[in-house]
């Protein structure tokens, strides 16, 4: 809430700051032949409607884009302030490739922008995609699942995970359209729309007024193939379904907290396979755990449109093997628990929710069932927790769940073999200011836990063992284990050591909203204070700004390359699937 | 600290528990108040929902207290408050105000009390209510709450 209501504010202050008019899509921006989108104009002040002059490439607008916009004479911000007047023409498309240069005036307000409208390829190159999407996947991530999973012996390491033969393609930056910072629903969106946006929104470009469903859409991948294809759509994560990374297959809200209103868009896309957590915003309001203002049962009305449900890995296991097309999974009635609490120490809420898959059961049973589509599919694959670990600093469940999320790229790949129709990408969404940095030695001498930590020569080999060679350290409190530190974060205690009795909750908010370090970490011996380098209002660690590293084999990877937008991704993505010549 | 609280009876109290509970003439009835846990809040968890322990259903009604931690206020002005098991980091890696947790009760105040620090524990008396309540100020959605409530620091 906090950061939504920010957000308002600084949308309405724009306004008054800006002396030109606002045009969404914004300058520079790519739109897939013959997808749909709304065109916005926002005069910074209250315009005659008999002064607004649009055109595109020098001819009336109306012309181009074959209907006239809708004139608003005053748009209202909070508390009814008056923001300007406004141009809104919803759901137009362009059908022909090329550039198209908009030039908008009212009076003494001006502003031309430049959409660089792209067809593709005539023929698909692939038949299937498998988007697989590690959550905040930085680099440290990758190179400590690697050590932790595999060992290193004199500098090499003793194997290699599944994504490190995947080739590294491309860099993709991450940046959000206001701010060189980003979050999972701007990057995620910007993926699967082809268009960047703001911090906090999905399918839309960020406009000036409150209300959080109004704003400009752009069309996601999955209306995109319900458009144009034949194709299955497949959607698994390991957070609530609902959360900002699945939910840019299919939503178009300024506030990914709508959480209750995603699920209703994930309903109208109806992807036919949708597995994760998230129940509570599937409940009627009188179910206890509920988490919707409503009546509508979701549960209920996937299951009247044809779906098949399963509520724990037991049920995942059948369905997988039913012959119903279309399945909604649903292990949690929020995030499915990380695989660390999931699979061996058995916290969190794993008493709560015993029976829940991992990221490699859903990915298994969501290419069991799409890959019965003969038109071929496009399925996305969350390593959620990655990111949701990494934010409270619990580097050792990011680093596990990291090497989750490498085998369900291992279950891809194995697909991929026997299918070489298959696109894999294999990316981040953004990244953590996080670097592994040695290792901590409980051998060493003395009670102080900092001197224990070894640098350069001194850091060694941890002593991770995989003696049952399931690709996950045996334990994690090993005696020499990594050090990972994070660049940034709020006021907290540093342990040197795994959380074993649950994850790391760093700080805790006081009565003056300021986080403050969680005392329950005082005590623990060797612990020492780490003052916090953020504002106080922040709760745990940050994205960085960093660009993430994108992996991709099989027909159509060869689009990506050097450095790349993430709005750029989605171009190649629409290529290996001529999703601009395609017809139903 | 469990005896501290049983020590206390108020008027109010035992004239509400006895009023809630006019059947069991036994010496149930002179208690002032159920001590209740957060985990004794549910009798299952689960993907479609949550059922209330029986103690939860029996007491519905009635005068209990509950000891917990104050999570920071939704709003300042806000009647209510979020009372949470353990310290409350308030959703860390997500910024929406839906996110609690499912060990919470809301809890509405008989009148206004300043809130308290984060990490010291409270013990909160109210009337237990359960069923679907969207506030109408915030529109946050509680199913189980006291009502009528004060609290102390312990």
């Amino acid at each position: 809430m906090r950061q939504l209501f920010l957000a308002l504010t600084s949308a309405t202050m724009l306004a008054g700051a800006a002396s030109a008019a606002t045009v969404y899509p914004l300058d520079r921006a790519t739109v897939l032949v013959g997808s749909p989108f709304d065109f916005k104009v926002e005069f910074s002040k209250v315009v005659k409607p008999e002064d607004v002059k649009v055109t595109v490439n020098g001819e009336a607008y109306e012309t181009v884009f074959g209907k006239a916009a809708n004139f608003v004479a005053e748009e209202k911000g909070k508390e009814d302030k008056v923001l300007g007047s406004a141009l809104i023409l919803r759901d137009l498309t362009i059908a022909k490739a090329g550039t198209y240069k908009v030039d908008v005036s009212a009076g003494d307000e001006k502003k031309t922008v430049s959409w660089d409208v792209y067809g593709t390829a005539a023929a698909p190159k692939a038949k299937n995609i498998i988007f697989l999407l590690g959550d905040g996947l930085s680099v440290a991530h990758r190179t400590a699942a690697r050590i932790m999973s595999k060992g290193m012996t004199e500098g090499k390491a003793n194997g290699r995970l599944a994504m490190d033969d995947v080739p590294p393609v491309a860099f993709i930056g991450t940046s959000s359209t206001h701010a060189i910072a980003t979050d999972s629903a701007n990057t995620m969106s910007a993926y699967m729309t082809g268009h960047k946006s703001r911090v906090n929104a999905l399918g839309v470009y960020a406009d000036r007024t409150p209300a959080s469903l109004d704003d400009p859409k752009v069309e996601t991948i999955a209306e995109a193939l319900r458009r144009t294809t034949k194709k299955s759509i497949g959607i698994v994560s390991t957070a609530e379904v609902e959360d900002a990374t699945p939910a840019a297959l299919v939503s178009h809200t300024r506030s990914r907290n709508d959480k209750a209103e995603i699920v209703g868009m994930l309903y109208g896309v109806k992807p036919d396979v949708l597995l994760g957590g998230g129940s509570a915003y599937f409940l009627a309001k009188d179910v206890p755990g509920s988490k919707r203002k409503d009546d509508k049962d979701y549960i209920a009305l996937f299951k009247e449109a044809g779906y098949g449900l399963a509520i724990n890995k037991t049920e995942l296991a059948a369905a997988s093997g039913s012959n119903q097309d279309k399945l909604l999974g649903l292990f949690h009635t929020g995030n499915m628990d990380v695989t660390l609490d999931r699979e061996f120490l058995k916290k969190g809420t794993v008493d709560k929710f015993p029976d829940q898959p991992g990221l490699v059961d859903m990915t298994k049973a969501a290419l069991d069932k799409l890959s019965k589509n003969p038109d071929g599919f496009f399925l996305m694959v969350e390593g959620a927790s990655i990111d949701k670990m990494s934010h409270p600093l619990d580097w050792d469940r990011a680093v596990v769940d990291t090497i989750e999320f490498d085998k369900a790229i291992g279950v891809a790949r194995a697909f991929a073999e026997k299918n070489p129709d298959t696109l894999i990408v294999v990316t981040g969404d953004h990244t953590h200011g996080v670097s592994i940095i040695g290792t901590v030695d409980d051998e060493k001498p003395g009670t102080e836990m900092r001197e224990k930590v070894g640098t350069y020569d001194a850091a060694g080999f941890p002593n991770y063992e995989d003696k049952n060679g399931d690709g996950y350290p045996d334990k994690i409190d090993v005696s020499r284990r990594l050090f990972i530190a994070a660049n940034n974060g709020p006021d907290h205690y540093e342990t040197f050591r795994p959380k074993l009795d649950g994850p790391f909750v760093p700080a805790i908010k006081n009565e003056k909203g300021e986080y403050i370090a969680n005392e329950a970490y005082k005590d623990v011996p060797g612990a020492v204070f780490v003052q916090g380098n953020i504002p106080k209002d922040g709760d745990s660690g940050v994205h960085a700004v960093d660009d993430v590293v994108l992996q991709a084999a099989g027909p159509g990877a060869e689009g990506f390359r050097g450095y790349m937008e993430q709005s750029d991704v989605y171009r190649v993505l629409a290529d290996a699937f001529a999703l601009g010549a395609a017809k139903k | 600290m469990d005896h501290t609280v049983r020590g206390g009876l108020k008027r109010r109290q035992v004239l509400g528990a006895m009023a809630a509970l006019p059947c069991l003439a036994s010496p149930l009835s002179a208690r002032a108040e159920e001590r209740l846990g957060f985990g004794e809040l549910y009798k299952s968890f689960g993907v479609l929902g949550l059922s209330f322990s029986d103690k939860v259903n029996r007491l519905k009604g009635q005068d209990v207290s509950i000891t917990g931690f104050m999570a920071p206020p939704l709003k300042a002005e806000a009647a209510f408050f979020v009372l949470s098991e353990i310290p409350m980091s308030l959703c860390p890696f997500c910024s929406s105000d839906a996110d609690w947790p499912d060990n919470i009760l809301v809890v509405y105040l008989a009148r206004k009390q300043t809130f308290v620090q984060f990490n010291a524990p409270i013990l909160v008396e109210g009337v237990l209510d359960l069923g679907s309540w969207s506030d109408p100020e915030t529109g946050f959605v509680s199913q189980i709450r006291l009502r009528n409530a004060s609290f102390k620091t312990v």
